[in-house]
């Protein structure tokens, strides 16, 4: 078999080729459903096992994430996860147990999750913790639950509204639309801050609450937040966080200090789980004591020295069936755990400065709109190129030939032709270093041979994809040819 | 170029006037520069009404799902089916066959807030700084 070559197991199978042998039938023998009930003969590939093992190892060496290279994707956190937090989730103890076996068989599990719960609390300043959302989006629909709920409780259901930037991740105004909330944009100003004359002029009675993204996907910090949440709670309404960029303020920054009454995290993002494969994730939300009662279910409380679930008292409800994604949350605990309250701040440190370095030995070749001290991910744009006739994502494309995983591209939407680098706090000066190298050489390259961006890919296994008619034509099921 | 017989909005809309109170509306070439190539559309029901700067449909190119404004108030009276099958149509002739909706104009005054061809034409030079660099 052609190594270089795609090929799919039907492709190799022989009639007749055998890749193990059952063992001899030794209970009784069942008839098959009648004839008529059966469609069709199974199409099973037939192929020995030296080729599946081929078959497999060689799609697996196809594969590239975190542990093969750099893989800055923009407001992702493709960073590195210590394997040995991996064998942590996986004690006995821990792996063993199961969601129907009586709780006080478990208060270990019941004892690392209170201290889970405790521990997000005091990292974002607030003041009650829920570990039961499944992922960062979950997280969300949780916190507006919770704003529906509290505005309720209150007599206030004229509160429809929930104001979202210009800047935000999709999910904030999905999330507002699935719980039937009418979404309002609010702009971003010249600064890629919050355009506050806007929120002054938006903010009224109507509104439940403003989500923000903090930092934003700009990875910028918004120094007015102290304005923005007198504006927001001097009208009644609710201030959100969207905590899915918590790694560059860890140790530094705390979210209930900035005037946020929730916030969601995601733990598969900033602690420790490895993501980007569809999961699992989790999305535990962090509130001040006015949303403490309206928390999902359950809760871990501790009555002495006894752990026991909990629903708070006016709670939105449960968000699955059991209680959350546990082995993400053996995770998050070791590795706060294990880098204790010192190593957290570095982490966001180290963010902050891999972004930074980034930015500015880019600045010269790529376009930087928003000119200031960024957080853990920087935003350029491709204007620059793109006005020499090489798009943003002929970049992207190119990058693949240096053997990076490209950044983010075309996010957030403010900025025209974006190129988002989120370098995490896991890559070494040498990996920045390399990275910086082949952005530099890209960027000749725009000048001097633009062919070679407009047909990159050109050493990836596959070349450029066409994904225009990908997604206007979709093929979505593969038949047997 | 943009026809000079439209009108233009700043959410890169167009409008064709045309007789008995009607209008075509599509979106503009700028937009489409913009967006790159158009795969999906969703535009509202014959018989709905839609609002002038408020949303009526979303655009899905390759890049992003963005917001479509309409132009004007009124009553929409077609969509245009062909675009809907085939949305490259829209970056191929956007003044033309790639047009989206035929409304019933609620008031012909309305048009007095879009931009003229010349108007639109200054108004996407200050739009994007950079790229003249």
């Amino acid at each position: 078999m052609n190594k270089s070559k795609h090929y799919l197991l039907p492709d190799i199978s022989q009639p007749g080729k055998i890749g193990c042998r059952l063992p001899e039938l030794d209970v009784p023998a069942v008839e098959l459903p009648p004839r008529e009930l059966l469609r069709q003969e199974l199409a099973l590939p037939e192929v020995s096992e030296t080729e599946l093992v081929r078959y497999f190892t060689s799609l697996s060496r196809r594969n590239y994430g975190v542990d093969t290279g750099f893989y800055p994707l923009g407001s992702c956190t493709m960073k590195y996860n210590p394997k040995w937090h991996e064998n942590i989730a996986r004690f006995p103890g821990f792996q063993e147990i199961h969601p129907c076996q009586p709780v006080d068989t478990v208060p270990g599990a019941l004892q690392l999750m209170y201290e889970l719960q405790e521990l997000l609390a005091e990292i974002t300043g607030m003041n009650a913790a829920s570990l039961a959302p499944m992922a960062g989006a979950q997280g969300e629909l949780a916190g507006l639950l919770m704003v529906k709920a509290y505005h309720r409780s209150r007599g206030e259901n004229r509160r429809r509204k929930i104001l979202v930037p210009d800047s935000a991740h999709g999910t904030n105004p999905a999330t507002a639309t699935m719980c039937g909330f009418e979404v309002n944009t609010i702009p971003s100003n010249g600064d890629g801050n919050l355009d506050l004359v806007s929120l002054t002029r938006l903010m009224n009675e109507d509104i439940a609450a403003l989500t923000l993204t903090m930092p934003t996907t700009l990875g910028l910090f918004d120094p007015q937040i102290a304005e923005i949440s007198n504006i927001v709670h001097e009208k009644g309404g609710l201030l959100i966080g969207d905590g899915a960029n918590l790694n560059s303020l860890l140790g530094k920054v705390k979210f209930g200090d900035l005037g946020f009454d929730c916030v969601q995290l995601n733990l598969h993002k900033t602690f420790s789980t490895p993501h980007g494969g569809g999961g699992p994730g989790a999305g535990p939300v962090c509130v001040k004591s006015n949303l403490a009662d309206f928390l999902p279910s359950p809760v871990v409380s501790k009555d002495k020295r006894e752990y026991q679930f909990a629903k708070p008292s006016a709670s939105i409800g449960r968000l699955g069936a059991a209680y959350g994604n546990f082995g993400v949350m053996v995770k998050a605990y070791a590795y706060i755990r294990s880098l204790g309250a010192e190593g957290l701040k570095e982490v966001s440190e180290n963010a902050v400065l891999n972004a930074n370095y980034i930015k500015e030995k880019l600045k010269p070749y790529y376009h930087l709109p928003y000119d200031r001290t960024c957080l853990h991910e920087v935003v350029f744009s491709g204007n620059k190129q793109k006005a020499k006739g090489v798009t943003t994502l002929d970049i992207a494309k190119r990058i693949l030939d240096y053997g990076f995983h490209p950044p983010t591209i075309y996010f957030p939407q403010v900025v025209e032709e974006a190129i988002m680098i989120e370098p995490t706090e896991t890559e070494s000066k040498e990996t920045l270093d390399a990275f910086i190298k082949a952005m530099i050489e890209i960027a000749g390259e725009v000048d001097k041979e633009p062919e070679l961006l407009h047909n990159a890919p050109h050493s990836t296994p596959v070349r450029r994809l066409d994904e225009v008619n990908a997604a206007r034509k979709p093929n979505l099921r593969w038949k047997m040819r | 170029m943009n026809p000079k017989e439209y009108r233009y909005s700043q959410e890169h809309e167009w409008l064709c006037p045309e007789p008995q109170g009607r209008a075509r509306i599509g979106i503009t070439e700028y937009a489409l520069s913009q967006l790159g190539d158009v795969v999906f559309l969703d535009l509202p029901e014959p018989g709905s009404q839609v609002t002038q700067f408020k949303k009526m449909g979303e655009i899905e190119t390759v890049k992003a799902v963005s917001d479509l404004f309409s132009p004007a108030s009124g009553k929409v009276l077609e969509r245009n089916q062909t675009v809907r099958d085939n949305p490259a149509l829209v970056n191929e002739d956007p003044y033309g066959a790639g047009w989206l909706l035929r409304i019933e104009l609620n008031q012909l005054a309305e048009l007095e807030a879009l931009m003229s061809s010349d108007q639109y034409g200054k108004f996407v030079a200050g739009l994007s700084p950079e790229t003249s660099e």
